[in-house]
This record gives C-alpha cells, structure tokens and sequence, in this order.
C-alpha cells in the first residue's frame, strides 16, 4: 500500500465530479478503475503485507473502488440526462397545431329525447312496445272506438296507401297515431300490462307547427286497480323528471278522445316572457299553459273490442308528441328542422353518444 | 263556438266575473280559446261635445275644435273631418289614446301651428267598420263623457271555446249555461218552450219518401202568413255580428239565432216559392243539382237526403237550404223546417259537397231531440214577434227518434275508477243539475239521461260527468307503484342493439339525421321498392308520394342539401324503418348510413382522402360486433348485390342464406343523379337480421373461463401469389384452419398488383402462432408453416413467394 486510501478516494471522487463531460468521465474511471488504473494498481501491492495488514488495507481499498464505482455511475446518469435535454431543446414542435382529425358524431334529439322517455317510465316498470307504421284500419281507428264516418276520422288527417287504380285503399293506412300499439298489445298480452309504445305516426299536415310525419309515446296501464288518480300520478311525476323541474305544474282539462272515458288534456305551467318559454311557474308572470298531451282512462269499449273485460280491469292510456317535448325541453324553435338532416343543425341540437339516459346517473349528458 | 257575455246571462243568473266564468268554462272541459273584450280596447273613447269648431287659420280643410271632455275640461283638437262642427257630440280620443284604426297612441302636437291634443274619431279609426267619411256624430242626448263602448252596446266581451266532437249540446248557448250552473257558477235560468198555438192549417206539408229511412226518421214545420220581412231587432243584431256572423233579415236572423242561442238548426223556405203542396225529404238522384244559399251550385250523389218541391231540390239535408226558394225582403208567406238528419249522412254530404255550415256542425255532433217539439215553437214566438202574421198548426212526417238511455252509477267507482270519493247526495246533484233525471235502486245512482246528451252512453260517461263538473283537479295525483324494490329490464335485445348501433355510429364521427318514412315514388322504384305496394293515395306532395324501401336514397338527398348549402363532407346515419310492404311484418329496422365528400378532412400531418367502401365495411363490422353479431362467421359476397351499388366496390355480409349488411360505394349513376361528386361509401344493416345469441338454460352472464399461453406467441410473415379474382379473405380462413390450436391470428398486411405478376395478385399475410404447452421448436414452426402454405394451396391455387 502506497497511499492511504481514504485521500485517495477522496482525490478520484473529486475528479467524478469534476467531469463535465461523459468523455472526461470515462477517463477518470479508467485513471481510477481501468487495469491500470489507480486503484486497481494499488490491489496489485496488497499482496506484500502481511495477513492482518492485507485485510485491514484491503477492506479499505475496496469500499474506496466501490464509492468510487457508485459515484461515477450517479454522474454518469446525470451526464447523460443533461445530455439528452441538451438534445431536445433543439427537437421542438408547435403545439398549437390541430391534432390529426378524429370527430364524433351526435344522436338525433328525438333519440336523446326518447332515451329519456324510456329511462323514466323503465323505472315505473313501463316495457316497450312496437307496432307497424302501415296499419290496418281496424288497429288505427276501429278497435279505438273510431267507427267509420265518426267526427274523430276527420280530426286525423289520414294519410292512405293507394289501391290498385291509385285510389285510397281505405284499409291501409299510416297510422296517425301510436295508439294501435295499445290495441296490438292488449290482443296479445293478459294484464296487467304497462308498456310505452313510442314510434314515427303520420298525419296529410304541413305547415310551420306540422310536418306530415311525426313521433308519439304512448303510454297503457291495464290493471285491476289503476284509477285516475294514478294518471295524473305518473304524468306528474314523468312531467318532473323529464323536465327536471320540481313538482311541475300540470293542468288537466276535460276533453274528448273515442278511446278514452274520462278523458283529459294536459297542460304544462309556463312563463312566457320578452317571447321566450320557461317551463314551470316561476315568480309574478307564471300563469301561462301550454297543451303537452292527451290522456284518460281506457273506454270499456275498446277493452271490450280488444278482449279484455272492462268489470274486471281498467286503467289509462296516454300520448304524447315527442318532437313537442323535445323542442320545450331543449328549445328548439321549429319542428320541420327535425326532419332536414342539417348537419349544422345536428351538430348544434344533438347529442354526444357517451351513456344512455338514466334517472340515476343523470338524464342529460 | 262564439257568444257573448250577455247572451249568456240570458239563461245564466250569475254573480260571477268574466275570469272566473273563463276558468270554469275550461275545467269543465268547454276550452276558452279566446276572449275579444270590445270593452278593453275602446276604453279611452268618451262620448265628447265640440262646443266651437271654427277653420284653421292655415289650413283650409282642417277645424280647430273646442271639446268638451265631460270632467270640465276643454280640450283644443285639430279635427281634418268634413263633418266637424260646432255643438255636435262625437268619439274623443285623448292623448296616451292607443287608436286600433291606426295602430297608433296619440300624442299631444301642433299641427299647422295650432295645438291638438288628442283626436275625434271615425268608426274605422276606432277598429268598428272601414267608414271614414267622417267622425262619429252622436246624438244629442248622448252623455258626454260617458264611455262610448258603454253608451254603444261594445261593452259585451266574446267568449270562444272549443268544443269536443261530443258536446252538441253545447253548441248552444243554453248548453254552456247549463253546465256552468251544474258547476255552480250560478242558476240556469227558466225557458219558454211551450208550444204556440197554429190558427189555421198548414198548406204546405211534410212527406217522407220511402228510401229516406233513418237518414231523416222526423221533420216538423209550420206556416206563417202576413208577416213583414226586414232587419232583425239591433240587440239581435249585436249579438249576431259579435260571433261574427252577417244579420241578413229578421226570418233568416231567427234560424241563426235559434242555431247558436239552443243549437237547433232550422230552415225557412219562402212559401210562395215552394211548387206544390208537399216538401218531400227523399234521397238526390245522382246529377241532380241546387243552388244554395252561398250562391254555389252543387251536384248532388245519388243517396243524399235533400228536400224537394215538384221544382226538384230546394235543400239539402242538414247542411244548406236553396237560393230559389230562401227568404228576402219581399217575403210574406213562410214555411219553417225542424228536422232530425242522421249524423253520419249529414256529415258524409257536406264532406263530399265540401260545404261547412253551422247546420251541419251541429248535426254532425248530435242534437237534443226534445227539439223537434220545442224547435217550431220557439221560432214561431220570434218570427211573430219580430215579423207579426200569424202561423199556422204544426204539420210533421215520421217518427221522432228517442236517444235517451237509463245507465246506472255505483257510487264506488267514483272512487275506485274516479279516483275521487264524492258523497252520493253531491253526485246525484251534479248529475242533476246537469238534466240527469236520478233514481236510487240498490244504492246504486241510476240515472235517464237528457234529450240533448248523445254522448252519454256508460257508467264511465256519469264519472266523467260527476269528475268534470267537480273538477280533475279536485282528483289527488296517485304515484304508480312498481312490482319489487327495484326496476326491472323493459328493453328486448332488439330494442337494445338499436341504440347500440346509433351510438356506435354517432362514436365513429357520424350524425343522426331523422327523415321522411316517405320518398318520390320514382325514386323508391330505383331503389328496390314495389310501386303499387307502397305508393300512398293522398300524399302531401309529389315528391313523398311512396313509402321508403330504403333509407338510403334520403340521405343521398340530405348529402345533396348539405352540400348545396356549402357543407360536401358528409357523414349522416338514420337507424329507422324500411319498408318491403304494407304487411305489419314487411316493415324492417335498417341502420343506414354514408359518407362523401372528404373521409379525411385537409391536415398539415395527414393526407385527405375520399371515402371507399372499406369506410363502409368499418362501419358495419363496428355495428355488427357491438350488437354481438358472431363477426367472425360473417361470409362477404360480391353475389347479388343491387344495381345501386358500384358493382365492383361494394359487398354483401350474409350468416348463412340471411343477408345481415350491404356495403359498398354507391353507383356513380346514382350519386349523379344527387348530385355527389367523388366516392360516395354508404351500407345499409338488417338490424332483425343479426342473430340473437344462443343463451342456455341456466347460464349466467359469466364468461369461459381465460386460459392465457404462458408462452410467447411468434410472428411469421407469408407473401402468396394468386389469381386476380381470389378474396383475401379466402386465404386468411385457410391460415387460420391449418392448425386451429396453434395459429390464432393472420392478418393482410400488404396487396401488391404489378404488371410483373401477369395478372395475378400478391397477397401477404402475418400468422400469429400461440404455443400451448412448450416453445415451438425450429422443427415444429417449419411444420406449421408448412400447414399453412398447403392449406392455402389447396383452397385457393396460392403459390408461397420466396
């Protein structure tokens, strides 16, 4: 042993962090480690002394060769990185670039919109139920109470597939309304029965607040103890979900439908004001209504055409326009805009497709 | 519906307030749709003296009048009227004055240098008629500074309600008094309908022919002679230009009156015009024709009920009398008409004629029968009161018809159905006031109904009665309970896999449109449909005159819209209905979409492109795989692909012999004719067709279970050479089956077409390998590549490139 190791050490870790550059370090660490190196050459004189001082001397020289090993790694680490940063403060780029174009679409608002229909009345335990467009007369209007030449069949604009020679065949028809569906479930279903029936329904009307075509959800409860008070029930309670407004104010008005015994239609509290709409009746000028349904509880008649004894089971029926309740919901100003495939339009009133509705999670994304 | 506030009050003595009978009339089902307060709007109109008008200083046809107001003052007007002048009364209007005439508010000013505040009006400046040859001259008594709507019988506000297709009866006055009295707004005031005693015999009569049948069961008429037409009374006037309606002349005013004051319709021929001694109700022979009292000539179907004289048609049953026997001013001699039409005859005749009359509206909607006795009285009282003459017994053919029923009520239901317990006695006294005779059997309410309620047919018409005169909202609101604590499913997977495919749609950049179940008929036909199925009788315009066999063609046209408007990148789905035809089964659910115009917008990073049919066959595969289609098991074909499609870039997915999805570009014929430049990708989804997966008995959700290698897979690439018209995808089944245990993937990861290889292609293919229970030894790959090359060989004449 030529030097005492500790000032050795001492002196080579000095040198590590000195090294300014990876180059400069690899050279202290052969100065230091290398076969010739500095230590290296001084294990190479431990083999003169004698046992116990060759113990001693070695024992020190290897935890200077080891701090020395971990230092110059430690710088090496550091060396390299800053050498990295170095590189990349010149590999730049401009951020305020567009990402390569990825786009989502948007769910039409009648979807979004009877998404949320049948997320409220799911949890009534209402199912849903479908039924064709083309109907026969017998669904449409008969097994509804309707007899041919009844005031009512003027009230629907009716809209016929033509015959052979281009005439009306008077047994196909669009129907004008979602009620069939009632009509269709009831023949095949023994109650109880809960079931909405939403879908597209047609009526020869066109102008700025009609379009020949339109969708409806129509509601059947069929049970043995369902009265009138549990249709103003469910609307209520439908009425406030739907709008997210706390008891909402509802008006039901006597009125007249052939399928419906008491029959009513319902009005929904609204402030009109400066020709804006808010639903609801907030504050001084909230006295206004506007019609959002019609309603009533199942005439025995057509529980009886349908197969179903009206001493036994009774309940109610509804329909509602969904356009209607989507444009007052989301304010959308005009119901033939539906209906253009406007991609500005879809965009602007559409929805993004992340979750379907649910009362739990939040009816509106 | 129109009447007035005082015509009401003619049958209804009531205390109450114009909002409060409002509010009432649409609880009980009787819709306000309109108050017209005549009152309101002339309110700053006083009766006004003009103490001095002299001329205008600088203005040769205009006056400076003096006017006293009433309250002592004295206003200066500056008046352009040829009639002002001093010490007449007119219509003063001061200033902060809105004037309907001139939808404008008055203003103090100076005209020509002299003072005006506020105006003497005209009737036109007032909004009462178009005459402004001058001011209102009053006269002298009226009493200056009382309000001139007062003082001139505008104070009587219109009422208008809507009326359900069931209440005929209240298209009458009397009708709406009655139920406002049933609802307790105040008492139904007594009516004279007792009969009125004839003097003489009738010359004209009724007779029925044989075939008129229950079209016309009864008419009653009677004569009147020595009577003297003219206007009708002012009142009657009033009342009958407040509703909107044009007083013609005291006879013809008393059938208009009757119609809306009770809802009766009746006629009055002018006797003397009449041929013959006999009117006869018969069914019109076909080409018959009258002029009615619109002036319009209509020819008349065979079946229709009219009445005849020996001259032919003078009326056509329940919807309009004729213009060559109708009453005028000369009139002396006149012949009444109260009959009973069927409903559905009457109704059927004016739809075909296309008349509206107020007859027919009433008759359509059913009348009180009681009528038909009361009908000649009540108008033989006015027509002598208003006309003098004298009339003559009551001459009458047929049968009355007899609508009243005797339903029962348990009182229960009220409740029960109703959802509103209400005592018995308030029952029994609605129905009552309503002109429900009641009886008590059995603790149950049995009621006779009245003559003039049609409508009222089953124990659910007496609840609606009791709940509408009570009010629905006296009816509590009754959450629905649900079976268990929680909600149970209410979609079918069908249902479910709807919504899946629009989100998948909506999530890979496309928009939802909604459009027409209709499309022009021509355009149905090119795209597949049946003409004679699905064209429509009465559509709403040329260009939706057929039911849509595809969706496809209208979102073409949406493309074409959007494009015309400045917005050619298109990418639009609609999931909806098709339509094979009329059948309830013919109608299928298609989720449809495309793409055009650019697929891959202008980038500073990326190349734009158009879409192509593998754009399309994404976005099927996507929609497939989220609705849990067995996406592996699908088998394209280029077989029968329909004409709309570009027949080399487009293809079918089948399951089988099931067609699941058509994919593809669109025949550039076909994008022509919308108008679409470039590519056009669009596909179209069977949604019913996507099997519904094979759920076993007993199975939970749960999945098999993972076995992962503990292995690594390897990869080995393998370039083939085939025949040009050889489908990739042939070549990747037989990778994929050389040996099922170990390959589990291959994929096309290059296509190379030179000139070089003769028509042939080159297709390259990475196979992943999973070994199972070892690593694969060199010998073992080579063995399985070996498979891999065979098998492909063997199916599809592919050669291995080295």
């Amino acid at each position: 042993m030529t030097v005492d190791a500790q000032a050795l050490g001492d002196e080579l870790l000095a040198r590590v962090e000195a090294a300014a550059d990876l180059k400069s370090l690899d050279d202290v660490r052969v100065e230091a480690l290398g076969k010739k190196g500095r230590i290296t050459a001084e294990m190479k004189t431990l083999g003169g002394l004698d046992p116990e001082a060759r113990k001693a001397a070695g024992q020190a020289l290897n935890a200077v060769k080891d701090r020395v090993a971990d230092a110059i790694e430690t710088r090496k680490s550091a060396l390299e990185l800053s050498e990295m940063n170095a590189k990349l403060e010149s590999d730049r780029v401009d951020v305020s670039l567009p990402p390569r174009p990825e786009s989502i679409g948007r769910l039409h608002p009648i979807s979004q919109t009877l998404d949320e229909i049948i997320a409220i009345f799911g949890e009534m335990g209402f199912a849903v139920a479908e039924g064709p467009d083309i109907e026969d007369d017998y669904h449409n209007f008969t097994a509804l109470n309707i007899p041919p030449e009844h005031p009512a069949r003027q009230m629907h604009d009716t809209f016929y597939m033509a015959d052979e020679s281009g005439g009306a065949n008077m047994a196909a028809v669009l129907r004008t309304h979602t009620s069939p569906v009632q009509v269709r479930t009831m023949e095949n279903q023994k109650p109880p029965i809960r079931i909405i029936a939403p879908g597209r329904t047609y009526r020869s009307d066109s102008d700025m607040t009609h379009t020949p075509m339109f969708h409806q959800v129509e509601a059947l409860v069929i049970d043995k103890k369902t009265h009138f008070g549990h249709l103003k029930g469910c609307l209520q309670d439908f009425c406030s979900a739907y709008f997210e407004v706390e008891n909402i104010p509802l008006r039901f008005r006597p009125s007249y439908f052939p399928f419906t015994e008491p029959s009513a239609e319902v009005d929904i509290g609204c402030n009109r004001k400066d020709g804006g709409l808010t639903i609801g009746h907030q504050g001084d000028d909230g006295d206004g209504w506007l019609e959002i349904l019609g309603s009533g509880m199942v005439n025995p008649k057509v529980l009886t055409m349908s197969g179903i004894d009206p001493e036994e089971y009774q309940g109610f029926a509804f329909g509602m326009g969904i356009e209607r309740i989507a444009m007052l919901k989301y304010g959308i100003p005009d119901l033939r805009t539906f209906f253009d495939a406007d991609m500005r339009w879809l965009k602007h009133y559409g929805f993004v497709p992340l979750e379907a509705a649910s009362l739990v999670r939040g009816l509106t994304p | 519906m129109k009447f007035t506030l005082s015509w009401l009050k003619d049958h209804l003595e009531t205390e109450a307030t114009l909002s409060e009978i409002t509010e009432a009339l649409t609880s009980l089902g009787l819709e306000v749709e309109g108050v017209d307060d005549p009152a309101a709007k002339l309110k700053p109109f006083t009766i006004a003296y003009v103490r001095e008008a002299k001329q205008h200083p600088n203005a040769d046809r205009l006056r400076v009048c003096m006017v006293e107001t009433g309250d002592g003052e004295v206003v200066q007007v500056v008046c352009g009227a040829p009639n002002a002048r001093t010490g007449m009364k007119g219509v003063f209007a001061p200033s902060g004055a809105y004037v309907p005439g001139t939808d404008m508010t008055l203003k103090p000013g100076v005209i020509r240098g002299e003072e005006s505040n506020g105006m003497l009006c005209s009737e036109r400046e007032m909004g009462l008629s178009d005459d402004h040859d001058g001011i209102i001259d009053l006269p002298e008594d009226a009493p200056v500074g009382a309000s001139f709507a007062e003082y001139a019988g505008l104070d009587d506000p219109v009422i208008e309600i809507a009326i359900t297709p069931d209440r005929g009866d209240c298209l009458g006055v009397r009708g709406i008094a009655r139920d406002l009295a049933a609802k307790g707004l105040g008492i139904l005031k007594p009516i004279d309908l007792e009969p009125v005693e004839g003097t003489y015999d009738s010359p004209l009569k009724w007779a029925r022919s044989d075939d008129i049948g229950d079209a016309c069961p009864y008419v009653a008429g009677r004569h009147f002679r020595g009577v003297k037409n003219g206007p009708s009374p002012a009142w009657v006037q009033r009342r009958l230009t407040a509703i909107g309606l044009r007083p013609i002349s005291a006879l013809v005013d008393v059938t208009n009156y009757v119609t809306h004051d009770l809802g009766r319709p009746l006629h009055v021929f002018d006797a003397a015009k009449v041929k013959g001694d006999t009117l006869l109700m018969r069914r019109a022979k076909d080409g018959e024709s009258i002029l009615a009292l619109d002036g319009k000539d209509y020819t008349l179907e065979a079946g229709m009920p009219i009445i005849s004289d020996e001259n032919g048609p003078e009326g056509i049953g329940g919807v309009m009398g004729g213009e060559l026997s109708g009453c005028t001013d000369e009139t002396t001699d006149v012949f009444l008409e109260c009959a009973w039409f069927d409903a559905v005859a009457v109704a059927e005749t004016g739809r075909k004629l296309g008349i509206d009359s107020d007859a027919r509206y009433r008759f359509e909607r059913g009348l009180d029968t009681a009528g038909l006795t009361w009908g000649t009285a009540v108008a033989a009282k006015l027509i002598l009161e208003w006309c003098g003459g004298e009339t003559s017994r009551v001459v009458e053919a047929g049968t009355k018809p007899d609508n009243t029923k005797t339903i029962a009520l348990r009182p229960e239901k009220l409740k029960s159905f109703g959802g509103l317990a209400v005592p018995d006695k308030e029952a029994t006294e609605i129905l009552e006031r309503l002109g429900f005779v009641t009886m008590h059997p059995y603790g149950m309410i049995t009621v006779n109904t009245p003559s003039w309620r049609n409508d009222v047919e089953h124990e659910q018409c007496l609840i609606e009665e009791v709940l509408r005169v009570k009010g629905f909202d006296k009816i509590p609101a009754v959450s629905l309970e649900r079976d268990g604590a929680l909600p149970q499913p209410v979609l079918t997977l069908a249902q479910r896999r709807v919504a899946f495919a629009k989100k998948q749609l909506a999530q890979r950049g496309m928009l939802e449109a909604v459009t027409w179940s209709f499309m022009p008929k021509g355009e149905a036909v090119a795209f597949g449909g049946n003409a004679q199925t699905l064209a429509l009788a009465n559509p709403i315009s040329a260009d939706l005159d057929a039911m849509r066999p595809s969706i496809l063609p209208n979102l073409l046209a949406a493309a074409q819209r959007n494009s015309g408007r400045g917005y050619p990148d298109v990418a639009l789905f609609e999931v909806g209905p098709a339509y094979r035809g009329r059948g309830p089964k013919d109608q299928d659910t298609v989720a449809t979409g495309i793409r055009c115009g650019k697929a891959v917008p202008r980038h500073w990073q990326e190349k734009t492109r158009e879409p192509d049919t593998f754009d399309a066959k994404a976005d099927v595969l996507a929609v497939l795989e989220v609705c849990g289609a067995p996406v592996d098991k699908l088998q394209v074909s280029t077989d029968d692909l329909p004409d709309w499609y570009h027949p080399g870039r487009s293809g079918t997915f089948r399951l089988g012999p099931i067609l699941v999805a058509r994919f593809g570009e669109i025949h550039p014929a076909v994008a022509k004719r919308y108008d679409l430049k470039g590519r056009v990708a669009g596909f179209e989804i069977f949604m019913e067709a996507i099997p519904q997966p094979k759920v076993k008995k007993g199975a939970g959700k749960g999945r098999p279970l993972l076995k992962n290698s503990a292995f690594q897979p390897l990869n080995r690439d393998f370039a083939f050479l085939v025949d040009g018209d050889v489908p990739a995808e042939k070549l990747v089944r037989a990778a994929l089956g050389a040996d099922k245990a170990l390959v589990v993937n291959a994929e096309v990861f290059d296509v190379y077409t030179g000139e070089e290889l003769g028509g042939k292609k080159s297709i390259a293919l990475s196979v992943t390998l999973q070994p199972v229970d070892a690593t694969l030894t060199d010998k073992e790959i080579d063995a399985v590549a070996e498979k891999i090359v065979g098998n492909v060989a063997k199916s599809t004449g592919g050669e291995l490139r080295r």
